[in-house]
């Protein structure tokens, strides 16, 4: 195995409330690997946005406090983490760039789209004006923006929210990073838009070779588009395997409880199943497994149980569960649970 | 043959498009208050070409003339200068004032509030503590106390004004730095590796610079009432000096006999604050961009 881009080692990111310290991102490890999809799926709040936006350095500090390891390819020997706001504009944009979730307030509302895109060519490096219009003009095409020259000279409220996203990705793709970090990209589109955008996407990573963070709620998203699959829940990795193998022979209670919930084309059912309860609070968190409350398989042991990621079927696959092994077979699970 | 419903559509949006296209129409506050400020501008600074009056010149033979009294359109003073020729002049100084004074506290009250609500911390807290001892003074005790340690003069009452009115610009500016901070639009440009004076003067700054455009016009006519003011309290302009305030302070004496002498000054200050108005209400829908 080569070299990963990104190791994320124990990534830990506080928020100070006036109710508590969330524990949004709490004991994070994942690698990424050069030319790799990784998935990170979860429910709101399960901490994949604020996992993308510590690694970016993009967390307010106060309120969010942070610690961890994370090497990038980029900063040999040194912990991204701890490298200073001078040295983190120089890795973004060129190295770690970002797509965010809501096209229609992450472009400036008072800037020409062109401008927008002209300025992303040029942060980091020295462009006359020309050779600066002639890349803005290249990226538009390459993100499928048609009558380009056109379009440049609108503002970003004239534009529909696909074409939005479209310049969006064209802006962070701009500095040619090595690594995308994709916030929910499609999340705030329709499913149509959503699959030329997702095929933009893929198409670009294909083409460029770069890594990519692909952050959703949306199971059927990461399943197209990733390698692997990291599951999140409740600001922990709950299962990490490839995409083949996560979807397959999941191993943890809640993957395997997401997934039953997803409707099933062959079978008309009359209820779809869901996950009884709700997340935990992320302030005063017991200690245990934090999957416990809801899981169809808890047992005492598992309130008490200090988690870690344990590794399943020679070590690709890991999973934050005591029980794996039972809950892989079916005829472990109460049968009210098949609802 | 009938038009298709889409060919009748079609046309009625064009010519409405056309109508609202006359741009007249839309800005029309904007286009009054620039019109109202540039006729009083250009007659002030065109003042030796519309009256051949001196506004110092006095005529002892005929003091208190009533306005449409022969050779003098709008009367003259207790001294029998020409009060025409002197709200013409004085207009220079309250121009100057209403510019002078609001230019200098926008430009610097901006960058203070931007500084202080992008970087936050340390900085903020400083600069903030700093506003909020302005604001804890009356602030007309305040300008007229600091114009008193000076010494009265038109030049001391900037001062003063440059001192005391740059707060009120760096808390609006401050305030709605510290929204757009959160935007993604400002994550998504730190995020591309913009250097913080680029993400504050073009992403941020455009976007506040509306709000604090149209509190500027508000301010300017407040500039004009307060060196009226400091003028009718003697702190400003000093005699002879043809400014607006001080006219009327100098008016008051006869305003049971002779009221022109402080009226119309004082309608010349109405005048301008209405332009100010009629131009920070066009600025404000210039500025509402898009959505």
């Amino acid at each position: 195995m080569t070299e990963p881009i990104l190791t994320v080692d124990g990534l830990h990111t506080f928020i100070g409330t006036d109710s508590g310290v969330v524990r949004a991102v709490d004991g994070v490890s994942f690698t990424l690997q050069r030319g790799e999809i990784l998935g990170l799926v979860g429910e709101s709040g399960s901490g994949k946005s604020v996992t993308c936006r510590t690694l970016m350095g993009l967390m307010p500090s106060p309120p969010a406090w942070w610690a961890g390891d994370v090497r990038y390819a980029g900063l040999p020997g040194r912990n991204l983490l701890d490298a200073r706001e001078r040295e983190l504009q120089r890795l973004r944009g060129a190295h770690l760039s970002m797509i965010f979730q809501d096209p229609m307030s992450a472009l400036n509302p008072v800037m020409r789209v062109g401008d927008q895109i002209e300025e992303a060519v040029a942060a980091h490096e020295r462009l006359g004006p020309r050779e600066r219009r002639r890349r803005a003009l290249e990226l538009f095409d390459r993100v499928g923006i048609p009558a380009a020259s056109r379009r440049m000279r609108s503002y970003p409220h004239e534009f529909s929210g696909g074409m939005r996203q479209r310049v969006l990705i064209a802006v962070a793709i701009a500095s040619r990073p090595k690594v995308l970090f994709a916030d929910e990209p499609t999340t705030a589109l329709d499913v149509i838009i959503q699959d030329q955008i997702l095929s933009l996407l893929l198409e670009l990573q294909r083409d460029s070779g770069m890594s990519m963070v692909l952050v959703s709620h949306d199971l059927g998203v990461i399943a197209e588009m990733c390698d692997r699959i990291a599951v999140m829940y409740a600001g922990e990795i709950a299962e990490l395997a490839d995409t083949a193998t996560l979807l397959t022979k999941p191993r943890h209670p809640y993957t395997i409880s997401l997934l039953r919930s997803l409707p099933e084309t062959e079978q008309r059912t009359r209820f779809l199943p869901s996950i009884v309860g709700t997340p935990p609070q992320l302030i005063d968190v017991e200690p245990g497994c934090r999957f416990a409350p809801r899981c169809p398989l808890a047992e005492r042991e598992c309130h008490e149980w200090t988690t870690e990621l344990l590794t399943a079927e020679g070590g690709a696959h890991l999973v934050r569960c005591r029980r794996h092994d039972d809950a892989r077979r079916s005829e472990t699970w109460p049968v009210q649970s098949f609802a | 043959m009938t038009a298709a419903p889409s060919a009748i559509l079609l046309d009625l949006v064009e010519r409405r498009a056309r109508r609202r296209g006359g741009r007249a129409g839309r800005h029309i506050t904007l286009i009054a208050g620039i019109a109202i400020l540039g006729i009083v501008a250009a007659a002030s600074l065109a003042a030796p070409l519309i009256t051949h009056y001196n506004p110092d010149t006095l005529d002892p033979l005929r003091p208190l003339a009533p306005p449409f009294s022969s050779g003098h359109i709008l009367g003259t003073d207790e001294f029998g200068r020409d009060i025409f020729a002197r709200i013409l002049y004085g207009g220079r100084i309250d121009l100057l004032i209403a510019f002078g004074a609001t230019g200098v506290t926008l430009v610097a009250g901006t960058a203070i509030g931007l500084v202080s609500g992008y970087f936050g911390g340390w900085v903020d807290a400083v600069l903030m503590r700093i506003v909020d001892l302005f604001f804890a003074f009356p602030f007309f005790v305040l300008v007229i106390a600091i114009v008193a340690m000076l010494g009265p003069s038109i030049f001391n009452m900037f001062v003063a004004i440059w001192l005391t009115s740059w707060i009120s610009y760096a808390r609006i500016t401050r305030g709605h730095t510290i929204i757009l901070k959160g935007r993604e639009y400002v994550l998504a440009a730190k995020a591309l590796g913009y250097r913080h004076h680029r993400v504050m003067l073009r992403h941020i700054l455009p976007n506040v610079v509306s709000f604090v455009l149209i509190f500027a016009m508000v301010d300017a006519v407040g500039n004009v009432l307060l060196g009226a003011a400091l003028g009718f309290l003697g702190l400003g302009a000093k005699p002879p000096s043809p400014e607006w305030g001080a006219m009327i302070s100098d008016g008051q004496n006869y305003i049971l006999s002779s009221w022109w002498l402080s009226t119309l000054p004082g309608l010349a200050i109405v005048v301008v604050g209405v332009g100010f108005s009629l131009l920070g209400d066009g600025l404000a829908d210039l500025l509402r961009v898009g959505d």
